[in-house]
């Protein structure tokens, strides 16, 4: 699905179904340098399961056009006036990694919107590693290379994809060098100089968080953190996972999600 | 500078793809000789089916042994998704097939393999699909080649019968110049000597049966996605792009992206067309894998050996393999392939067609088999055997000449393959 805002074309995967405004929406936000395919264990699922599911492609990012959005706060306004505008809203949001600070800021700056939060891969800072900030804004390949090898648990580095014939580790690195020059350098940057202050404790919808025991980008005691800042918070806990935790254990992700959203 | 932390490619040769079997502990890939499985209820059942989840629904779209192959292979290549079939020549149609359709046209090396070129060049024309076969070595004939309607370009990395390298780079810019894939068949190379997809090529397909099994005891194919090519923004290929009635309305490009081929193939191509490898077959060929870095190593240095044998022999007038250094792709190969060339060469033997005959009869250890890459060292001689109906000018405009002999070399002991070839090559000469 493709929508016109803001003068440039927003994309979204729907799972191969028409949105259908009686349905609840659910957007889901990706992470750095990544598009909506990382939901694409879970978009066709939702969708008929009783949801509007729409994982969106950030400006600039998959087959949205328009100019990349440099800091979370403005990702965040950015997404708050789409749902506005297109009458989505108050939408669940679900975030991984950089969409999860997306999701906060919107959920705490504009409550109107958003009526829950499901959240993986998440902490309240996420200082990036100087070598790959680096090698992303040379864009070198050595950035997705880097993010790929962080960011799966060391099954997924074996074997264990639930989709038969499909390898998670070229999977990632795949989609991160699709990426065009400057959008992993953009979102990295965002994320490293992103301070989240008490942003959880201005959150009033029903959060669920979801934390990957492996997960080496947003570690579990960071995301111990974030959780500690939240009025009301479900934790769920991913054994033996990553940060890719919707690729590395779609089957529990959707479990969870599902049950999150309704 | 921190570097990437990713397991090798000998450990993943060993281990993509397999984990210890959860409900046995079996350490080995168990072969799930089984046909179907058993759904948890009507809701999962249907959850299978319409690519909700992903899961095992019957054995012709996907098995757990297979899989393995299937993940292992796209670890060893770089590629974000493998399917497996029942032949190396099934896996080239299943590639064309998910990305063609009728009207469309290919681009293809006239160097080929015979299967490969009859498919194109009198099989496919069938359904509306045509080709334009050009000289590999020539970049200006691939982009004169290229029409509104081509939609691939396709080559072997190593050619035949002249083991042409194909000079991967330049052809794939050329591809994508035009907005087409470059879908490249790696038989003879595998991904021990070369990884085209970093080179550039989209799509990569092995006949499985030849090097990667090596044990010439099971057939198979494979097609590996590369995930690089952007099948949406090219605009020309509407079985991704568009919405698929048989998924209800799925576009594989919107919902899977990077992985748009692979989830194709399987759903539509698995299903429809129907030739998926055997958990049997996956079973062994996966033996053969796991060896395949040590393996192509002796065949490379076996190689040598033999060439530099050869290349001393009286009854030998011209030795073919792009490591000798009046290859026309001598300084390529150095560059695309540091760790060899690979282990199929082809020789003139003095005395032409009746002197390569003779030499065939003779070889006692090297089988005579129109096959190659096995573990053992396999001969043919084209003019005698599968071209024996050609005459000599047909031959000389296929690449054969009457005195050609190719050789798969084999990994038995180098002295003991020189011995045997010393043998044959005398007895040749007594005609």
């Amino acid at each position: 699905m493709q929508l016109e805002f803001r003068g440039a074309t927003v994309n979204f995967a729907t799972g191969g179904v028409q949105i259908d405004d009686s349905q609840p929406p659910v957007l889901m936000v990706h992470g750095a340098g990544m598009d909506r395919t990382v939901w694409s264990q879970q978009t066709r699922y939702l969708a008929h399961h009783g949801f509007s599911a729409m994982a969106v492609d950030l400006p600039g990012h998959g087959d949205s056009t328009g100019d990349l959005v440099s800091t979370v706060p403005e990702m965040a306004d950015w997404l708050a006036d789409l749902i506005r505008t297109l009458n989505f809203g108050p939408v669940r949001l679900v975030g991984h990694s950089m969409g999860c600070l997306i999701a906060l800021e919107v959920a705490a700056r504009h409550s109107d919107v958003t009526e829950r939060l499901v959240l993986m891969g998440a902490a309240a800072a996420m200082p990036v590693h100087p070598d790959l900030l680096g090698a992303a804004e040379r864009n070198e390949v050595l950035a997705p290379q880097l993010m790929t090898a962080w960011a799966h648990g060391s099954r997924a580095h074996i074997a264990g994809n639930p989709t038969p014939g499909l390898w998670m580790r070229s999977g990632c690195q795949a989609l991160l060098e699709r990426a065009s020059d400057g959008v992993i350098h953009n979102d990295l940057s965002a994320c490293n100089s992103y301070e989240a202050g008490d942003i959880a404790g201005q959150v009033q919808c029903p959060v669920t968080v979801i934390v990957g025991s492996e997960d080496k980008m947003t570690p579990p005691k960071a995301t111990a953190q974030l959780v500690a800042g939240f009025d009301e918070v479900e934790l769920q806990h991913l054994e033996g996972i990553g940060h890719m935790m919707m690729l590395e254990a779609p089957d529990q992700i959707r479990e969870i999600v599902l049950a999150a959203l309704r | 500078m921190v570097e990437p932390d990713y397991l090798k490619f000998d450990t993943l040769s060993l281990h993509a793809g397999q984990e210890p079997d959860p409900t046995t502990g079996s350490r080995g890939v168990p072969i799930y000789q089984t046909t179907s499985y058993s759904f948890v209820d009507t809701e999962h059942a249907a959850g299978l089916f319409n690519l909700e989840q992903p899961g095992h629904i019957y054995s012709r779209i996907s098995n757990p042994t297979v899989a393995v192959l299937e993940e292992r292979l796209a670890a060893l290549e770089g590629g974000v998704g493998a399917v497996c079939t029942a032949s190396g020549m099934a896996a080239f149609h299943l590639a064309c097939a998910t990305i063609m359709s009728a009207g469309n046209h290919v681009v293809a090396s006239r160097n080929i393999y015979g299967g490969s070129h009859n498919m194109l060049n009198l099989t496919m024309p069938r359904f509306g699909i045509n080709t334009t076969f050009v000289d590999p070595r020539d970049p200006d004939a691939w982009r004169a080649a290229i029409t509104d309607d081509t939609r691939v370009l396709f080559a072997e990395t190593l050619g035949n019968p002249g083991i042409e390298v194909l000079n991967v780079p330049v052809i794939a810019e050329i591809a994508h110049e035009h907005g087409l894939p470059l879908m490249l068949d790696a038989t003879f190379t595998t991904p021990y000597l070369m990884k085209p997809i970093e080179l550039g090529a989209d799509i990569v397909m092995h006949s499985v049966t030849k090097f990667l099994g090596g044990h010439g005891i099971a057939l198979g194919g494979v097609v590996i996605d590369g995930g690089r090519f952007d099948w949406a923004a090219s605009g020309k290929f509407p079985t991704l792009s568009e919405p698929y009635d048989g998924y209800h309305g799925i576009t594989f490009a919107e919902e899977y992206g990077h992985q748009a081929l692979s989830m194709r193939a399987r759903a539509e191509g698995l299903r429809d067309f129907g030739a998926a490898m055997s958990p049997s077959n996956a079973f062994h060929l996966l033996q053969g894998v796991e060896t395949l870095p040590l393996r192509m190593q002796r065949h490379v240095e076996n190689t040598s050996d033999v060439i530099e044998f050869l290349e001393g022999n009286d009854a030998v007038s011209w030795v073919s393999h792009p490591s000798v250094s009046t290859h026309p792709d001598h300084e390529l190969a150095k560059e695309l392939l540091p760790k060899g060339a690979g282990a199929i060469l082809s020789f003139g033997i003095t005395g032409g067609r009746e002197a390569g005959r003779r030499f065939i009869e003779n070889v006692q250890l090297a089988s005579h088999v129109a096959n190659v890459g096995d573990a053992k060292t396999l001969v043919i001689h084209p003019a005698s055997t599968t071209h024996q109906q050609l005459s000599a000018d047909d031959l000389t405009a296929a690449g054969v000449g009457e005195d050609l002999i190719r050789l798969s070399v084999g990994l038995e002991d180098p002295e003991d393959i020189i011995a045997d070839l010393a043998r044959a090559l005398r007895a040749s000469q007594k005609g």
